[in-house]
């Protein structure tokens, strides 16, 4: 039976892995989500979890130890954020490339320097080309519904990638909210036991792994790993469906969630807990007569193209929110991602809430007036101080 | 077509490959000298000399670099070398 | 004459690989596996033995066998070891032992992978850690490592009008090993297979951490033609160079004595690296030999 639980998101992401039975955890502290290691180790510690924790050294070992133990065949997690995330970033393309489902809570928090623990997503946006599926969730229920869903669609045959949850740091690490928390008994019969008939090290059936990509091999193999990443958008629908089927949730088409977009024409999209922030304020705007829309990113590495086409088509002004910067083009990742999909519309751009920058609801309604007014391809940054 | 992450499933499988046409010089193994010593078998590193159904050292030329580690120790030189004829 | 076979015949690491004649990297992979049998997982980091063993589609290696980057041979061990664990939980290889064996460069260890080496010690994973010292970067062209030793010459620390080339000491990584309190660490060279295959068996059947540290001359780095390899190795033994010892639960005990330690400069003389020294230059590495062997009671 499903309890509610009121907890913060890293608990809900912990909760969620040992709710998926993982057998290895490799992690390393650091704010926003040392809480979720903590809450690990501390089920093995009370023997509620029969997992090996590798209490590593640093992030680069943490994702290198998860390399090895999922190499050898066993379900492992592992959670960090920011400079964490940067220091695995060399890891990060071999997990993929070796076509390791490693699953992994990332707390967004802004990069150094300077040194800011608070939220941004500019930490897993440089991780964009990785080869890692990469959700973005926008409350403490969907963390632990899509750690779990991340499981099921890393270890998918058709997919075989690993896949990074985000979580926007302290928004949600450490707020506490209703969770329902699924039944063990049902979450482990649904994603079964990682038995991998790719990567396995098995001195009974001996095979290399990592071996040196010669150019005549090289190029196939990334052509492999991107048709894998294409091809994953189709699981994670049918994973969304059949998620909701069991658990009776589920998040928009898994890929993107409208809200609002009907004869909306103004349209906004985000990433993450801002999207709380937008709905009610898009729902405060109905109030008063006005129809604006919100297209949320679930997933936004394998980037959901035809979705943002077939979903923006009504819309005339597009406001794409980045709690990012790409630093020599003044616009962030998502806003370069969407002008470049959607053909003979009106795109701008805001830059907002880095480095922990409340985004208010004010915010929200500059934006959508700015965007309405403004010419196509602006950016804007939002809340800067003078 | 290329395995999945490149992930070689035959074991051993550089035995494709003859190393033997590296080799300049060819070690030659007289087996009335030989002592059985065990040097140039555990030295070799090619693994290239095998002990025959016979009990007797011979040395693989379809592998061997020509390196004469063997040559050099051999304690009863039983093992010469010769340059190779091209 | 030998009536029994000395040394086992399986071969665990085929021929065909593309290491260079003579080359000693290959030398410690396959006395190491004859040892350690097909119960074994090997660990790679970048490096000659990596790159020469596993060009796409071919592997030498006939146990399981992965390579990831330069720096983390001891955490994917870690994750390795975790996992069989883990695996034995479900029922997975019952009652037998798999020897998880990082087979790892100077650099890789004493180096760059300095840190998750010791992050694997210190966490006491049950591992056989060999470090295969050609004391440089081979694989990249002979830049230095902080295994170089003093006085050798490697591209990045050249000898030259105002240098004699590498000018820092070796880093005593068995020594640093044992510091971190596991219950075996050795040394071994490629030139005495018993001593380093004994030592390799012993590891193997220890449970926990053990890290051996083996000396493997190379032809390309270290400038002697290719049928010197074993008689190099023989010579950094037999001069005092390089001593042969374990730590077993603390204890200290050399394991070869030469009877009477031969001078360097037989060992420095047949090598390119060194050309550029003097006499004078050879009676200062002497000298520290000469120390270092005092303080292991090798005089
Ligand atoms: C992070 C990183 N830095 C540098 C390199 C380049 N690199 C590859 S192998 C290597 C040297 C390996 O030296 P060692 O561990 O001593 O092994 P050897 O090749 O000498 O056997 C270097 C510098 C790399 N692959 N990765
Ligand atoms: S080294 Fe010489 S004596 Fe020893 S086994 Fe080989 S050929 Fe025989
Ligand atoms: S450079 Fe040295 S270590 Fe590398 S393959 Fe050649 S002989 Fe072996
Ligand atoms: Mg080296």
């Amino acid at each position: 039976m499903e309890k509610i639980d009121i907890i913060t998101g890293t608990t809900a992401a912990a909760m969620a892995a040992k709710l998926s039975n993982v057998e290895v955890i490799a992690a390393y502290p650091i704010t926003p989500q040392s809480h979720c290691v903590e809450a690990l180790a501390k089920y093995v510690a009370d023997g509620e979890l029969d997992a090996e924790f590798v209490k590593v050294e640093s992030e680069h070992s943490a994702m290198a130890t998860c390399i090895g133990a999922s190499a050898t065949g066993v379900r492992t997690f592992t959670a960090t954020a920011s400079q964490g995330l940067a220091l695995m970033h060399e890891m990060l393309y071999i997990a993929s490339g070796m076509r390791l489902p490693i699953v992994m809570l990332n707390t967004n928090r802004a990069l150094s320097a300077p040194i800011n623990i608070w939220c941004d997503q500019q930490d897993s946006i440089a991780e964009r080309d990785s080869g890692w599926i990469q959700i973005y969730a926008e409350d403490n229920q969907e963390t632990l519904d899509s750690v779990v869903q991340a499981f099921k669609i890393a270890e998918d045959e058709e997919v075989l990638l690993p896949v990074m949850v985000n979580i926007d740091g302290f928004i949600l690490t450490h707020t506490v909210e209703p969770v329902a928390i699924p039944d063990e008994e049902k979450v482990r019969e649904y994603l079964g036991i990682y038995e991998p008939k790719h990567a396995y090290l098995d001195p009974d059936r001996p095979i290399t792994q990592g071996p040196v990509g010669v150019p005549e091999c090289y190029m196939e193999t990334r052509k492999d790993l991107n048709d894998a990443i294409e091809g994953s958008r189709e699981v994670i629908k049918r994973v969304n469906e059949e998620y909701y089927k069991l658990f009776n949730r589920k998040y928009g088409n898994g890929l993107v969630e409208g809200y609002n977009l009907e004869d909306a024409d103004t349209v906004l999209v985000a990433m993450g807990s801002v999207c709380g922030t937008i709905k009610y304020v898009i729902n405060e705007l109905k109030e008063k007569g006005k129809n604006v829309g919100l297209l949320r990113i679930r997933t936004y590495r394998p980037f959901p193209k035809e979705d943002v086409v077939e979903m923006l088509k009504d819309a005339n002004n597009v406001a794409v929110l980045d709690k990012n910067i790409s630093l020599g083009f003044n616009m962030g990742a998502l806003g370069i991602d969407v002008s470049s999909v959607l053909k003979n519309k009106k795109v701008c751009n805001y830059i907002v809430g880095l480095g922990g920058r409340d985004i208010t609801p004010q915010d929200i309604e500059e934006i959508i007036s700015h965007v309405e007014g403004a010419k196509d391809g602006e950016t804007k940054w939002i809340n800067l101080k003078e | 077509m290329v395995t999945i992450a490149a992930i070689i499933y035959e074991p051993g499988s550089t035995n494709k490959n003859k190393t033997g046409s590296w080799r300049t010089f060819r070690p030659i193994l007289d087996n009335k000298k030989c002592i059985k010593c065990e040097n140039c078998y555990i030295f070799c590193p090619e693994g290239t000399i095998y002990e025959d159904k016979n009990g007797d050292f011979k040395i693989n030329y379809d592998y061997c670099k020509g390196c004469l580690i063997c040559v050099n120790e051999c304690p009863v030189n039983a093992l010469t070398s010769t340059r190779e004829e091209k | 004459m030998m009536d029994k076979k000395q040394f086992p015949r399986e071969e665990y690491f085929a021929p065909g690989h593309r290491g260079c004649a003579g080359c000693g990297a290959s030398i410690v992979a396959r006395m190491a596996l004859k040892t350690t049998g097909r119960d074994t997982i090997v660990v790679n980091s970048t490096s000659c033995l990596e790159v020469f063993t596993t060009p796409y589609p071919e592997s030498a290696w006939r146990v399981p066998w992965i390579h990831t980057a330069f720096e983390c041979g001891g955490a994917v061990a870690s994750g390795i070891e975790r996992a069989i664990k883990a695996l034995k939980k479900r029922g997975k290889y019952k009652d037998r032992k798999l020897v998880v064996m990082p087979i790892i460069g100077d650099g890789g260890t004493a180096d760059i992978g300095f840190q998750a080496l010791s992050g694997a010690l210190e966490r006491g994973h049950d591992i056989v850690y060999i470090m295969y010292d050609n004391e440089a970067y081979m694989n990249t062209g002979v830049q230095r490592s902080s295994s170089t030793p003093l006085f050798a010459s490697a591209t990045t620390a050249p000898a030259g009008k105002v240098s004699k080339g590498e000018d820092n000491p070796k880093k005593d990584m068995a020594m640093i090993a044992a510091a971190h309190g596991i219950p075996y660490v050795a040394t071994a060279c490629i030139s005495y297979p018993e001593d380093f295959m004994r030592k390799v068996k012993k590891a193997s059947d220890i449970e926990g951490p053990t890290f051996i540290h083996v000396l493997q001359p190379c032809t390309i780095g270290w400038g002697y033609s290719t049928e010197n390899t074993i008689k190099i190795g023989r010579l950094a033994v037999e001069t005092g160079l390089f001593p042969l010892y374990e730590i077993e639960n603390g204890e200290f005990k050399i394991t070869y004595k030469p009877a009477k330690r031969k001078p360097l400069k037989e060992y420095i003389r047949m090598q390119k690296r060194y050309r550029h020294l003097t006499d004078e230059d050879i009676e200062i590495l002497q000298k520290h030999i000469d120390e270092k062997c005092r303080l292991l009671g090798l005089e």
